[in-house]
């Protein structure tokens, strides 16, 4: 089969694995990816992790070698940006006057990091955190001793905070917030992190926030807060969330409220247009609402549904959403989303860094935060999976196994 | 370098050349394998990346950690010889290893 087959915008986790499913699923067509940055599709959370601690190479962090797109057929076109979309020619623009025809078309334009909206935001030592060249960037500056100021306690902030500190940085995190972690977790798990990283060494300012950056010569020497308070520093690191990349989509005329609208195939409006990844608010049925997922889980869930829905190939098993984040010897697994919850059931004891807190709705787990605590995250996404109430008590009890509570 | 052979759950085998120091998951991903997900790109985060290791290999590929173990636990149609493959690590004694991948990896 011939003809202009799928056309995928954005070659990042999501763009670049729907091209490799496609495959697996059994297109023949073309398939052209389209990736504005100048590299193959590459992993992302490695940068704020073991990629910027010089655990892991390049090559760890390619999604697929480089050989393999040739293998497979896929044309690849890098440092191209698409400019506008002719639904009814079905045919994407780029920057440079290229017209690429599609059959199906992908769009996987992910976010871009949010900036500070502060006077000194621009300075040169300025860094936000989403590709390879901002993590090379920032990698540059960490070296013992280098005072690095990172706003934003989320989990970027406080990736880069663990992994900054194992370099030898001297770091403080300025959160808007009363706590870390406020939008995302349970005070319980918010706790845990600022008692752990300060007894590593992070300084924290929770409560602050930035009215200004103060440069010398252009670059940035200090962070103002609006209380009046100076904190010097060699570099900053701005990580206050993501914006998703839909003008793309706005242009073409697909809805989009704080993301493209998909529905549980990753279909926009437009039957021969998909959206997956960060860029899409999608339905969360487990929920009864809908939400813009940022996490490589979702990308590639959303990834195989396109690939699937444009291939025939049999739907993928509807997910719990999930991720996870790794902070010195730490690893995080959270699972579902709080929701609608009216308490806190905490199983084990947070100062042995081994423990989870489970999100309730009445009966039911909603979400779960498991620290170095795997049965907890397995156990725990399945029963949310499922909607099986459990009780409290069981769920509280470490003497009781989480394959029996889970049974 | 090993010659490893991953057999998809409907038979069909992929017989290929992964060097050392990758993990028995990374040379499916690299290879275009379908039937390992990988989603957390070998972090132990998810056990989507479920092989069953061949019985004749079952000693040189060694013992899951306490971490992998929780985890598989968990994992659907677990067996003895289940592992996850990111944390099996190549080198020249696995030349040969043959793993058998399951239906899903849900």
């Amino acid at each position: 089969m011939d003809g202009p087959g799928v056309v995928i915008v954005g070659a990042g986790h999501a763009g670049g694995s729907a091209a490799a499913y496609l495959r697996q699923y059994g297109h023949h067509g073309p398939i052209t990816l389209i990736g504005d940055e100048p590299c193959l599709p590459y992993q992302r959370p490695p940068l704020s992790k073991a990629w910027l601690k010089g655990e892991v190479g390049e090559e760890e962090l390619q999604l697929r070698p480089p050989g393999f797109y040739e293998d497979q057929a896929i044309a690849v076109r890098l440092g191209a940006t698409a400019s506008r979309i002719d639904r009814a020619a079905k045919t994407v623009w780029l920057t440079d006057g290229a017209a690429i025809p599609y059959d199906k078309l992908i769009l996987a334009t992910g976010a871009r990091a949010r900036r500070l909206p502060a006077p000194g935001a621009d300075l040169q030592g300025v860094f936000t955190l989403r590709t390879t060249a901002d993590a090379e960037a920032i990698k540059a500056e960490l070296a013992p001793g280098r005072r690095v100021m990172i706003v934003g306690g989320g989990y970027v902030g406080l990736e880069v905070a663990a992994s900054a500190r194992t370099l030898g940085a001297e770091v403080t995190v300025i959160e808007r917030e009363p706590r870390l972690l406020a939008r995302v977790a349970g005070e319980a798990l918010s706790g845990f992190f600022h008692s752990y990283h300060g007894a590593r060494g992070v300084r924290f300012v929770l409560g602050g926030a930035v009215s200004a950056i103060e440069g010398r010569a252009g670059r940035a020497c200090a962070v103002v807060l609006d209380h009046g308070e100076r904190l010097p520093c060699d570099v900053v690191l701005v990580g206050v969330g993501a914006v998703p990349n839909e003008a793309l989509a706005q242009q073409a005329g697909l809805p989009c409220e704080d993301g493209v609208v998909v529905d549980l195939q990753s279909r926009t409006e437009d039957a021969d247009i998909y959206a997956i990844g960060d860029l899409t608010r999608r339905p969360l049925p487990l929920y009864g609402r809908s939400f813009r997922l940022e996490s490589v889980p979702a990308a590639l869930e959303q990834a195989k549904q396109a690939a699937a829905d444009i291939t025939g190939h049999k739907p993928p098993a509807p997910e719990v959403p999930w991720f996870w984040s790794d902070q010195y010897d730490l690893k995080l697994q959270l699972a579902g989303l709080p929701f609608d919850v009216d308490r806190l059931v905490v199983r084990g004891e947070p100062s042995t860094a081994r423990f989870a807190v489970f999100h309730m709705s009445g009966d039911l787990i909603q979400a779960v935060e498991a620290v170095n605590a795997p049965a907890e995250f397995m156990g725990g996404r399945q029963l949310i999976g499922a909607r099986r109430p459990v009780a409290r008590e069981r769920l509280a009890d470490p003497a009781i196994s989480m394959k029996e509570v889970a049974a | 370098m090993a010659k490893i052979t991953y057999i998809e759950f409907g038979g069909t085998e992929h017989a290929v050349d992964v060097r050392n120091g990758l993990s028995v998951m990374e040379g499916a991903i690299k290879n275009n394998v379908p039937g390992i997900d990988a989603d957390c790109g070998g972090a132990c985060a998810c056990a989507t990346c479920h092989v069953y290791v061949d019985e004749a290999w079952r000693e040189k590929t060694g013992t899951a950690s306490a971490m992998e173990e929780s985890m598989l636990d968990f994992a659907q149609n677990v067996e003895p010889n289940s592992r996850l493959s990111c944390q099996i690590r190549v080198t020249d004694a696995l030349d040969g290893l043959i793993v058998r991948l399951p239906e899903d990896q849900h």
